[in-house]
């Protein structure tokens, strides 16, 4: 198994530079805010191991919101995050895309702080600006790009000739259906028109290393969870204090920014989400906020790895990014359907979830011991995200029109058909996928 | 708890609580102000008709809703607009991606509309006139007085006929209707309802009540101390300083959607192999339902709130139905409404819905894909249009061709996550409950995907195995058609009706 990979080079854009860089970023674009696969830049169609990758302008358009804490905004400069998620080592690939993107990165970044000055170094570069995320998730750890356009291919293969087959023999006889399915598919290959590469060895290097992982953290919060037990009062105490006087923003989103946003969606059947803003201020949030974001990559690690995160079905990729010395929080994340879809969804079935992280942002609405309350406030809720979201200005997906649930669905497909199928119901089922 | 009798009728227009199914005659005018003085003194006296139950049921009926563009010209100030959703604001044709996620594009394109294909286009109000039969010349000759004709410019009737409950393509309509709550009886709380409901809380399609989540959905609500004549206005439940345009409001949607009466049923009839059995079956997969309205999703045993148990035509879900064997994923009822909980079916107590709570615990791999149904519920008030074609006249390839199909109306508390949650991602999304390269069989438009896949396909679940698939569906329904408007509360309507003109000289 291939395990997957993120990277996110983040930099500061120089002053002057940004109508410069947006005007360059978009001729990047086929459509509005999506990517051209064979743009010039940053040909993304040519990393075969890329999933998904985004340019954002993170800037704060909320900032004034922690004016209700009596603080001062924080002071913050627009910054260029390039994120994606790909197959394999991080540093095998920074070195390809400084190789097969060289030149394009190098325009780019230089409308960014200190980078002009040694444009030599691109690898290094990107290395030294690349940030990770505190959390990550990934719809199916292991499920490659290449494995996806296999398994979509054998799909649509097995779905053009299954209809010739049934006038052949009748829909009745499953098993003479699936015999010749699975000749078609041997002839396919053989014609070197379909393959079906058997997945890679996993890496034993980060075998281990997830094992570590797996088995330390737990080990680490048994240790300390005599300590957590001692101080949980101290610290329920203190929440329902913080809870009880944040703040309550009920503030209705421009409708030019609404706009701005939805320009972009619903133009696949997936789509892009960027939230950035502000953690609540005071180091007890923070604290809190770091713990529940180690538990919930614990758990997109170890147990939400199989095509579901809690109820949540739509996800690609997600990831929680704490960034300006830990005072911001940016999430990033690729779904599917509509954006009023997805917040329904996280309202009407992880409600609890959200609020468990967001409600440690500046702007959410308020909640009650960190799960109640919260996201169930529907209309609250959505302002809040649509304040808080940004749009991107280059998205990418290499496999447009495919759900997450397709790719489950296709990879159920092509088990089916590699495993022996002993009973009729089996191989109906089986075909009725197709 | 409050006694149905409590409730506000009187300050609620008739369609929020009845179809007007006795008075199979009605007129919608589409109007535009043409004296905004005149159109004030009108609305005043005008005969609308409120929720109030009264005997014997009144031989004619009159409703008002007014766009945005509407109240504003009739003076109504734009901090109170403001508070109105920016659904309403924008309008149904004001933003292409509202457009790209309604599937106005392509053959749906506002471009091609008849009325409201641009904001400026659409018309400032709408009147919804119903009569008994025969009377509706006279009930119009009553409407139409000196006054109306002072104060309005006629944009358009919008042709309605009565078919006797039969929609153009020759099924059953109407059937499903969401059982609204009145009393509030139902709890909404996100524990409480794991399982299908046909109960609905008023605030779903009523402003100024809870809503489905136990809130108040935003609504302008009014300073009575900046404002004296919103004194007259119902106070805010939610903030009782304040008063509430909203109250006892709703929002209207309207669509005037093309049937291809011929092109259905002859594409039907071909892929049926022109086999009248089949071809009826066919068009009841497409449907959901057969063409007497009997469901093909299977009936339930226990109870299910807000459907009588004996109901032959409601009593159903599709928990029992998972895969679509009975009734297809993608049937135009199925989109419309799945029917489904808050929860997928199998909690039946605190382990088994912990479980589930954390994704676990799926019976099928397509299980939990289709959000709750009660967030997303529609009450309809259309009327259909056009003269009645039967299948088997529909099939011959001379059938005359005639203007048929439906002016679709809904009302709704809340446009996006209601109609443009159900037509964006029920009816027009291609990936609806695991669905591929399909839309809704009946109304979806047939426009490829961006990428290049196709979105014309219907596809039927069969216990043998491989889906029964049909390709290349014409597109049968065609947006004519449309816009948002809001229908006040009668008092509101009061409030409409004098507010100083003045005030839009001010704002704009």
């Amino acid at each position: 198994m291939m395990p997957q990979s993120t990277f996110m080079i983040s930099a500061v854009i120089r002053q002057g530079q940004m109508e410069t860089l947006r005007a360059l970023l978009r001729t990047m674009n086929e459509g509005v805010g999506h990517a051209d696969p064979r743009n010039s830049l940053i040909p993304f169609g040519r990393f075969d191991r890329l999933h998904v990758a985004r340019l954002v302008i993170l800037e704060a358009r909320t900032a004034d919101e922690i004016k209700a804490y009596g603080l001062e905004p924080y002071a913050w400069r627009p910054t260029l995050v390039f994120l994606g998620d790909f197959d394999g080592e991080r540093d095998s690939f920074l070195a390809e895309l400084a190789g097969l993107a060289g030149p394009g990165l190098v325009k780019i970044f230089s409308c960014c702080e200190g980078f002009a000055d040694n444009p030599g170094q691109l690898l290094q570069w990107l290395k030294e600006h690349d940030i990770r995320p505190k959390a990550n998730y990934i719809n199916w750890i292991g499920r490659t790009v290449r494995q996806v356009h296999e398994e979509d291919a054998l799909h649509q293969s097995l779905a053009a000739c299954l209809p010739g087959i049934i006038d052949a023999v009748g829909r009745e006889n499953c098993r003479a259906l699936r015999q010749k399915l699975l000749s078609h598919v041997e002839l396919e290959k053989q014609a070197g028109r379909l393959s079906l590469t058997a997945p890679e060895p996993t890496p034993m290097g980060w075998k281990i290393r997830n094992l570590l992982h797996k088995l330390g953290i737990p080990l680490i919060l048994l240790l300390v969870s005599p300590l957590f037990l001692l101080g949980s009062p101290i610290f329920f105490w203190r929440l329902r204090q913080l809870e009880r006087s944040d703040p309550d923003f009920f503030i209705r989103p421009d409708r030019d920014h609404i706009q701005e946003l939805s320009v972009q969606e619903d133009r696949d059947v997936s789509n892009q989400f960027n939230v950035f803003g502000d953690v609540k201020p005071g180091l007890f949030r923070l604290l809190t906020l770091k713990v529940l974001l180690l538990l919930l990559d614990y758990s997109a690690r170890h147990v939400y790895n199989r095509g579901f995160l809690t109820r949540i079905r739509t996800i690609h990729f997600a990831r929680w990014v704490l960034m300006d010395n830990n005072r911001r929080i940016y999430f990033a994340s690729n779904y599917d359907g509509s954006h009023e879809a997805y917040m329904d969804d996280f309202i009407n079935k992880v409600a609890w979830g959200l609020n468990l992280v967001f409600s440690n942002g500046v702007g959410y609405p308020p909640t009650r011991w960190l799960v109640k309350g919260g996201a169930e406030q529907e209309q609250k809720y959505k302002y809040t995200l649509r304040r808080h979201q940004l749009p991107s200005e280059v998205w990418y997906k290499a496999y447009p029109g495919l759900t997450a649930y397709d790719l489950s669905r296709n990879s159920r497909i092509r088990q089916g058909m590699e495993i022996r199928q002993e009973s009729d119901a089996e191989i109906r089922e089986w075909l009725s996928l197709i | 708890m409050k006694n149905p009798t409590d409730f506000d009728f009187h300050d609620l227009q008739a369609l929020l609580r009845f179809g007007h199914g006795q008075l199979t005659e009605s007129c919608f005018m589409l109007l535009n102000i043409a004296d905004p003085a005149a159109a004030k003194e009108w609305l005043r006296r005008a005969p609308v008709s409120s929720a109030k139950a009264v005997s014997p049921i009144p031989t004619t009926a009159l409703q008002i809703a007014f766009s945005v563009e509407g109240l504003r010209v009739l003076g109504v100030r734009e901090e109170v607009l403001a508070g109105f959703s920016d659904e309403f604001i924008v309008g149904m044709t004001g933003d292409e991606s509202r457009s790209r996620r309604l599937g106005d594009t392509g053959k749906n394109s506002p471009e091609y509309w008849q009325w409201g294909s641009d904001p400026s286009q659409v018309p400032h109000l709408v009147l919804l006139l119903y009569a008994q039969k025969d009377g509706m010349t006279a009930w119009r000759e009553t409407i139409e007085n000196d006054r109306f004709a002072a104060a309005f410019q006629l944009v358009r009737v919008l042709p309605t006929d009565d078919l006797e409950d039969i929609e153009p393509f020759g099924f059953t309509d109407g059937l499903s209707q969401p059982s609204i709550d009145w009393e509030a009886r139902q709890s909404t709380d996100l524990h409480d309802c794991d399982r299908y409901s046909n109960r609905l809380a008023v605030g779903e399609l009523v402003l100024g009540y809870p809503n489905e989540y136990g809130l108040y959905t935003t609504r302008p609500l009014i300073d009575p101390h900046e404002d004296e004549s919103a004194a007259l206005l119902p106070g805010a439940e939610d903030n009782p300083s304040l008063k509430d345009f909203g109250r006892n409001g709703s929002y209207l949607v309207i669509r005037q959607l093309h049937q291809d009466v011929p092109g259905f049923w002859q594409y039907v009839d071909r892929e049926a192999g022109f086999v009248p059995a089949k071809r009826e079956q066919l068009a009841a997969s497409m449907v959901g339902r057969k063409r007497n309205g009997t469901p093909l999703g299977p009936f339930v045993a226990e109870n299910i709130p807000g459907i009588a148990q004996n109901d032959p035509v409601n009593n159903f879900t599709y928990e029992d139905d998972p895969a679509g064997h009975k009734c297809p994923i993608g049937a135009h009822i199925r989109r419309a409404n799945p029917r489904t909980g808050d929860f997928p079916p199998g909690v039946t107590g605190f382990i088994s819905r912990f479980i589930k709570m954390f994704g676990f615990g799926q019976r099928r791999p397509d299980e939990d894909l289709i959000a709750s149904s009660r967030f997303h519920r529609l009450l309809r008030r259309g009327r259909n249009y056009g003269p009645i074609l039967p299948p088997e006249e529909a099939i011959k390839p001379d059938a005359p061709e005639a203007e048929r199909g439906l002016q679709f109306v809904v009302l709704v508390a809340n446009i996006s996550r209601q109609f443009e949650f159900v037509q964006n991602a029920w009816l027009v999304g291609t990936a609806f409950g695991g669905v591929q390269h399909e839309r809704d069989p009946l109304l979806g438009g047939r426009e490829p995907l961006p990428d290049g896949g196709t979105a014309d396909s219907f596809t039927r679940p069969d216990p043998a195995g491989p889906r029964q698939k049909s390709c290349q569906l014409p597109q049968f329904v065609t947006v004519g058609g449309g816009g948002y408007f809001f229908m006040p509360g009668l008092r509101a309507l009061q409030y409409i009706a004098a507010s100083s003109l003045t005030g839009s000289d001010k704002s704009s």
